[in-house]
């Protein structure tokens, strides 16, 4: 019984709020979706810890995701040892890559009064959610070997499963602690998502690449008239 | 043609006194916040000197603006990056200024003079930060380096400095020949704004109908590539609400047909405001053309608002008759195309900034020569008492030419000796000890005539407050119209936010 709250009803809470609320807030508080860069504030701890954070962790994201949308693909790819291997050491050092990122933004927070100054509590609880959850990750890396593996024929048959709303909860009810406490972990981030700044996430700037380099809004011409 | 309207400026630098006046009132009615507190959307500074933020013109410190690519013709690009390279920089921007080469804000513990207890020393009041609330060392300030802040320390370092030679370098910090003026700056609300341009979000946009360069609130994100894309760092990052703020031109005083608080404030009447059109189909041309080229090409964008064709396309493109008309008494149309006294701040940044500046003439040239006031040299270069020889002008004019005219000296002379002539004709006409061959010779080597100088000494020095302030009518009532009942606005009222910009979670 307790499985099935952890593992079927927090996730589908997770994602029903996670949209509810950003997609509300984005409608009703626009002005409070911000990165809240801080790097006006210091500039030089923060390129030790944003750059790699940053690149660490979206290629682990992805790497996390690959496998859930082309399943047979990611375990073709696996299939050869030295693709299994160079996949495992690339993942290890990337989550390494985050944890130090992650450490580094959190020592700069604490030691810079000025950033200091304008962290908040819903910062504080969201650093330490990130930092353990890719600590997690490492460790689970570290120990549990093959994990490239062994994720494909469990943690995403489950996810799978939520997605078509027919939860099978068996494919991680038998994983080790440390594992399930990772996928909780991962969810509850998505619980975090609407009330902290991670909503930066979903407003990065692709349309920077093929917008017009100028930008000029008419308040009155037709929108066929507008020549920027 | 597409012709297209904008609000343009002129500052007349000759009258700039640098009583700061104009700052005080953008900050009061602005800047007076939590987060904005550093910022001075208008500021005013000593030159020679480093400017706010500190040395600000070094763009291969700051990478602001557009620069000509290598091999590519002469399309420009931005300095900052290109777009792939600038969605890759995102998580840190290498060529942020940070608060620290503006200046950490400040307040004093007033309260301590009042509640300290009894003792044998006066009260004071420590600095206190207003970033973080503890005490702090005072390291710099808004004006930390004006009047040269007691020393030429500072005004050594300014980029500008970099275009004369060794001597006149030398010659600059000599006491008795030292010399400055002061360089108020606003946002120049530019035809190729860096800032837009650089924006990822695409949150700072140019207004269509006035070309009053905006930052959406709403839409921006803190990405903060347009405090380095703009090369005349004036757009600032607020760090209490996480967004990027600029100057907006007072447009809520403009569409109700008020001068901006620092051109109504301006103490010097230095200040003149006024619509030009321009052709917005040769922008990137006059954008990227050779740097000696730059002001001729900017001028070239800016046509004549008499002229039936220009008319004609005006009208096509929207533009009302009542702006048309702005246009045609725009006393900014006067100064930078007519007469082409004023020219853009730094035209090599190719921005096409459309706040130009008529370049300060500066004291006359005397020395104090065994205690006595000694214009002798003056004297022998046949300029009479009083008047500024522009061979031997205390400022160097390759200096000028660094700052208005992209290292063009040809451009900032022809402004110059304009305004000799000026000078000469008003002399001759004033106190009449100067010969009418002088005057006549000067008008000739100023390129100008008699009827033209008494037109340049009326909006001078005996304009108007119309005259000087020919606010276009941007009648926003009737833009709105068309798009909102603004009936549904009527309870909402007044501009700004509905809610306070408080900082996201």
């Amino acid at each position: 019984m307790f499985d099935i709250v952890l593992f079927v009803v927090f996730p589908y809470v997770a994602v029903t709020v996670a949209i509810i609320s950003g997609i509300s807030r984005y409608r009703q508080n626009r002005f409070s979706y911000s990165s809240l860069s801080s790097q006006f504030l210091e500039n030089r701890t923060l390129f030790w810890g944003s750059v790699p954070w940053h690149y660490g962790v979206i290629t682990l994201l992805t790497a996390h995701l690959l496998p859930l949308l082309f399943p047979s693909l990611w375990g073709d790819l696996l299939s050869d040892r030295i693709r299994l291997y160079v996949l495992e050491v690339t993942g290890l050092g990337l989550a390494l890559m985050t944890v130090v990122g992650m450490t580094l933004l959190i020592v700069r927070r604490l030691r810079s009064p000025r950033v200091l100054a304008v962290t908040s509590t819903a910062d504080w609880l969201l650093l330490i959610t990130l930092l353990t959850q890719v600590a997690i990750g490492f460790w689970i890396a570290l120990v549990y070997r093959w994990g490239s593996g062994w994720y494909l024929h469990t943690s995403v048959p489950w996810m799978i499963s939520l997605l078509v709303f027919q939860p099978e909860i068996q494919y991680v009810t038998a994983l080790p602690w440390l594992v399930q406490f990772h996928l909780l972990a991962g969810f509850f981030l998505v619980l975090l998502f609407p009330f902290t700044r991670l909503v930066h996430v979903f407003t990065y700037p692709f349309t920077y690449l093929w917008r017009p380099i100028q930008v000029v809004i008419w308040n009155r011409r037709p929108p066929q008239k507008q020549r920027p | 043609m597409d012709i297209r309207a904008q609000v343009s400026m002129v500052f007349h630098l000759d009258k700039c006194i640098g009583c700061h006046t104009c700052s005080i009132a953008c900050k009061n009615i602005w800047t007076d916040r939590k987060g904005a507190e550093y910022m001075w959307w208008n500021n005013v500074e000593t030159k020679p000197g480093t400017g706010y933020p500190t040395a600000w013109e070094d763009q291969d410190k700051y990478k602001g603006g557009w620069e000509q690519q290598n091999g590519k013709g002469s399309d420009i690009r931005l300095k900052l990056h290109s777009r792939l390279g600038g969605l890759g920089n995102i998580f840190f921007n290498p060529y942020l200024p940070t608060v620290d080469d503006y200046y950490e804000p400040w307040t004093y513990d007033y309260d301590h003079l009042f509640s300290a207890p009894e003792g044998d020393d006066q009260p004071t009041a420590r600095a206190i930060s207003l970033i973080t609330g503890k005490p702090m060392e005072i390291e710099a300030g808004p004006n930390w380096d004006d009047d040269y802040g007691g020393s030429p320390v500072y005004a050594e370092n300014d980029p500008n400095l970099g275009a004369l030679t060794e001597e006149e370098r030398e010659q600059l910090t000599e006491m008795e020949r030292v010399v400055f003026f002061y360089l108020p700056r606003i946002c120049n609300h530019c035809l190729n704004p860096g800032c837009v341009g650089a924006c990822p979000a695409g949150a700072v946009y140019k207004r269509g109908e006035d070309g009053i360069v905006l930052l959406s609130q709403e839409k921006c994100r803190a990405w903060r590539m347009c405090v380095s894309g703009c090369p005349y760092k004036k757009t600032y990052f607020n760090w209490s609400t996480g967004k990027s703020e600029k100057c907006i031109l007072c447009y809520p005083r403009l569409e109700s047909g008020q001068a901006p608080a620092c051109f109504h404030s301006c103490v010097g009447r230095i200040r003149y405001l006024g619509v030009l059109l321009y052709d917005a189909d040769r922008l990137k041309e006059a954008a990227s053309a050779p740097a000696e080229q730059l002001v001729h090409e900017h001028r070239s964008l800016i046509q004549n608002p008499h002229h039936p064709l220009v008319i004609e396309a005006a009208k096509a493109n929207g533009i009302s008759e009542a702006m048309i008309q702005a246009a045609q008494h725009s006393p900014v149309y006067k100064f930078v195309k007519q007469w082409k006294l004023a020219l853009p701040l730094h035209a090599e940044f190719r921005t096409l900034p459309m706040l130009f500046y008529v370049p300060p003439m500066l004291p006359v040239l005397a020395k104090i020569k065994d205690g006595v006031y000694d214009n002798a040299d003056a004297a022998s270069a046949q300029l009479g008492p009083l008047l500024s020889s522009l061979e031997q002008a205390r400022m160097p004019i390759r200096y000028m030419a660094s700052l208005f005219s992209a290292g063009n000296v040809d451009v900032v002379e022809d402004s110059y000796r304009k305004m000799i002539a000026v000078r000469i004709y008003m002399r001759a006409k004033m106190v009449g000890d100067v010969s009418e061959e002088e005057v006549q010779q000067a008008l000739q080597a100023g390129g100008t005539t008699a009827e033209e100088v008494e037109a340049i000494v009326h909006l001078t020095a005996r304009p108007t407050f119309e005259e000087r302030f020919v606010v276009p009518p941007l009648a926003r009532e009737v833009a709105i119209e068309q798009t909102l009942d603004p009936f549904t606005q009527k309870r909402e009222g007044g501009f700004g936010f509905r809610r306070a910009p408080a900082r996201g979670a």
